[in-house]
C-alpha cells in the first residue's frame, strides 16, 4: 500500500445497476434476515413507484439494520444464511408488481432515546446511482420528533420515511422515486466539504 | 431490454430517435457543463440522476435535492462478509462450467480504497457482465447473439488485507439496447462494492480503454466530467498480463470518504473470519 494524503482521493462514480442484475445480485434467502416464522420476525413490505405512479419491476433494495436490542451485527454469513445468525443485512428484488418483501426484526435504537430506523439503499434500471434513505418505526413519536434527520424535514416529507404498522405486526413502506410523495433520499457526503474532509 | 421509460417490452419501432438526436442532447449538456466550469463551478464527480438521454431515467430520478444527513450509528458500519459467504473459486468466471468459455480471457484486478486512500479489507465485491458476444444470460436479454454454455458472467470475491481484488473472466462484447435506434453500450463489467460504512455502498460499471462507443453512450455520458468518466476506465496492464494465457487490466475503486474513526482490527470484521 502506497502512502496517500488523507482526503485527497476523489470517489469513483456510480452507474446504474442496469436491467440484468437479476441473475447476479439475488441469492437464496437474500431477503430473509432471519428464517420466516422465527420468534420476533416481522414482514417488511412495500412497492417501488416511478414518477408516473407505475410500479418499478426492476429495482433492488438493500436494508442494513441493528437487531431488536439496537446492536449492530458484525457477523458474516449474509450470502449463505443459516437461518439463525442475524447479520443485519438483506437484499430484495422487486417483482413484476414492483413489490419487495423482507423478513426481519424491528430494529432497536442504537442509542438511548434515539429513534429506531433501518438504513436502505435503492438501485434500479434507469436510476443512475444508488439512493440512500431510511425506514423509521412509527412508534415512539417523542423520539421521532427529536430525530436530527426527521426534525430537519418539512412535515409533509417526514412521513415518507416512517413505515406503517400492519395488523400482523409487520411494516409497510413504499419508495416513490419521483413526484407526489417523493421519498426523501439522503446525501451523506454533504456539499459543504466536497473535498471529502467531512469526517 | 427496454425501449422506453415505462414499459419492459415494446415495439422496436417506437425507438425512432436516432443516435444523432441523442448525441445532440448529450453534446448540449456537455457544453453547458463546460460553461459552468469556466464560470467557476466545482467539477462534478458522480453521474447526474436527471439525465434525459438515458430515457429510462426520465421517470426514475428524484426531482428534489438529496437531503443532507449526518450518518448515524448503523450507517457508520457495514455488513460483514467473509469466506463463509464467498468461495475463493467464485472469482474465476472461466471455470464455472465443464468447458472453457469462448472469447478473450482477461484478468481484472485492482484495489478498493476509501477516500483517504486506506484499503477496504475483507469486503464483498460482486461483478456481472455479458459474454464475449455481448449477450447476457438474463432471460430478458433479447439480443440475438449466442449464449455461451460455459459462461454465466457472475463473480464474487472478498478483498484482501490491502483492499485488493482479482477476477479472471472473458472480455465482454459491446451490447445493443433499445434506448434509441442503433444504441450500443460500450463493453463493461458491472461492479457492486461495499465499504467499511454503509454510506460507501456503490454499484458502478468498469469500461475498457479506447472504446469507440464512449461518446455515444448515454449511461457513460451521464457523468458529464471527463476526469470523472476516466475513473471508470480500466488501464491495460502488461505486468498483469500472463504469457500465453490472459491480458491484464487494472482498475482501482475509490469509495466516498469514511466518516467513522477507523481501527486496525476491522480488517476482516470484528467477528473474525476463519481463513
Amino acid at each position: 500500500m502506497t502512502e496517500q494524503n488523507p482526503g485527497t482521493l476523489t470517489a469513483t462514480p456510480g452507474q446504474t445497476v442496469g436491467p440484468f442484475f437479476g441473475y447476479a445480485l439475488p441469492f437464496p434467502k437474500d431477503n430473509e434476515l432471519l428464517a420466516p416464522g422465527s420468534p420476533g420476525t416481522i414482514r417488511l413490505q412495500g412497492t417501488v413507484y416511478d414518477g408516473a405512479g407505475h410500479p418499478v419491476p426492476d429495482a433492488i433494495l438493500e436494508i442494513w439494520q441493528p437487531d431488536s436490542a439496537g446492536q449492530v451485527s458484525r457477523r458474516t454469513g449474509s450470502l449463505v444464511r443459516d437461518g439463525y445468525t442475524f447479520t443485519g443485512w438483506g437484499r430484495a428484488s422487486t417483482g413484476n408488481t414492483g413489490r419487495f418483501t423482507f423478513t426481519t426484526v424491528n430494529p432497536g435504537p442504537t442509542e438511548e432515546g434515539a429513534a429506531a430506523f433501518i438504513a436502505v439503499a435503492v438501485f434500479a434500471r434507469g436510476l443512475m446511482n444508488r439512493l440512500f434513505t431510511r425506514i423509521y418505526l412509527p412508534e415512539r413519536p417523542e423520539y421521532l420528533a427529536t430525530d436530527p434527520l426527521l426534525s430537519s424535514l418539512p412535515e409533509d416529507r417526514r412521513d415518507t420515511l416512517i413505515a406503517r404498522r400492519d395488523a400482523d405486526g409487520g411494516l409497510s413502506w413504499d419508495v416513490r422515486l419521483q413526484g407526489d410523495g417523493e421519498t426523501v433520499f439522503l446525501d451523506f457526503q454533504g456539499t459543504a466539504t466536497p473535498t471529502g474532509a467531512s469526517r | 431490454m427496454t425501449s422506453g421509460p415505462r414499459t419492459v417490452h415494446s415495439d422496436p419501432d417506437a425507438a425512432a430517435e436516432t443516435q444523432a438526436d441523442l448525441s445532440a442532447e448529450i453534446a448540449a449538456t456537455g457544453a453547458s457543463y463546460r460553461q459552468d466550469l469556466l464560470g467557476g463551478a466545482a467539477p462534478e464527480t458522480q453521474p447526474r440522476l436527471d439525465f434525459a438521454p438515458y430515457r429510462s431515467s426520465i421517470l426514475r430520478h428524484p426531482t428534489k435535492s438529496l437531503h443532507h444527513a449526518d450518518p448515524e450509528t448503523i450507517e457508520l458500519f457495514s455488513p460483514a462478509f467473509g469466506h463463509q459467504d464467498v468461495h475463493a473459486l467464485e472469482s474465476d468466471l472461466t471455470i464455472q462450467h465443464n468447458g472453457e468459455p469462448l472469447g478473450e480471457r482477461i484478468i481484472v484486478s485492482g484495489k478498493v480504497l476509501d477516500g483517504d486512500g486506506r484499503p477496504v479489507a475483507g469486503q464483498l465485491v460482486e461483478i456481472w457482465q455479458a459474454n464475449a458476444a455481448g449477450r447476457y444470460i438474463h432471460k430478458r436479454d433479447q439480443h440475438p447473439a449466442p449464449l455461451d454454455p460455459n459462461f454465466t458472467g457472475v463473480g464474487r470475491c472478498i478483498t484482501g488485507e490491502d483492499g485488493s481484488y482479482r477476477f479472471v473472466t472473458i472480455k465482454p462484447g459491446a451490447y445493443p439496447w433499445k434506448n434509441h435506434l442503433n444504441a450500443w453500450r460500450p463493453a463493461h463489467i458491472h461492479f457492486s462494492l461495499f465499504g467499511s460504512e454503509f454510506t460507501q455502498r456503490i454499484v458502478t460499471q468498469m469500461y475498457f480503454p479506447g472504446d469507440q462507443l464512449f461518446p455515444l453512450d448515454p449511461i457513460y455520458q451521464s457523468i458529464v466530467d471527463q476526469d470523472a468518466r476516466d475513473r471508470l476506465v480500466a488501464r491495460y496492464d502488461h505486468d498483469l498480463t500472463r504469457p500465453e494465457w490472459a491480458l491484464g487490466y487494472t482498475w482501482d475503486i475509490v469509495l466516498t470518504g469514511a466518516h467513522r474513526t477507523w481501527t486496525e482490527n476491522e480488517a476482516f470484521g470484528d467477528a473474525g473470519d476463519e481463513e
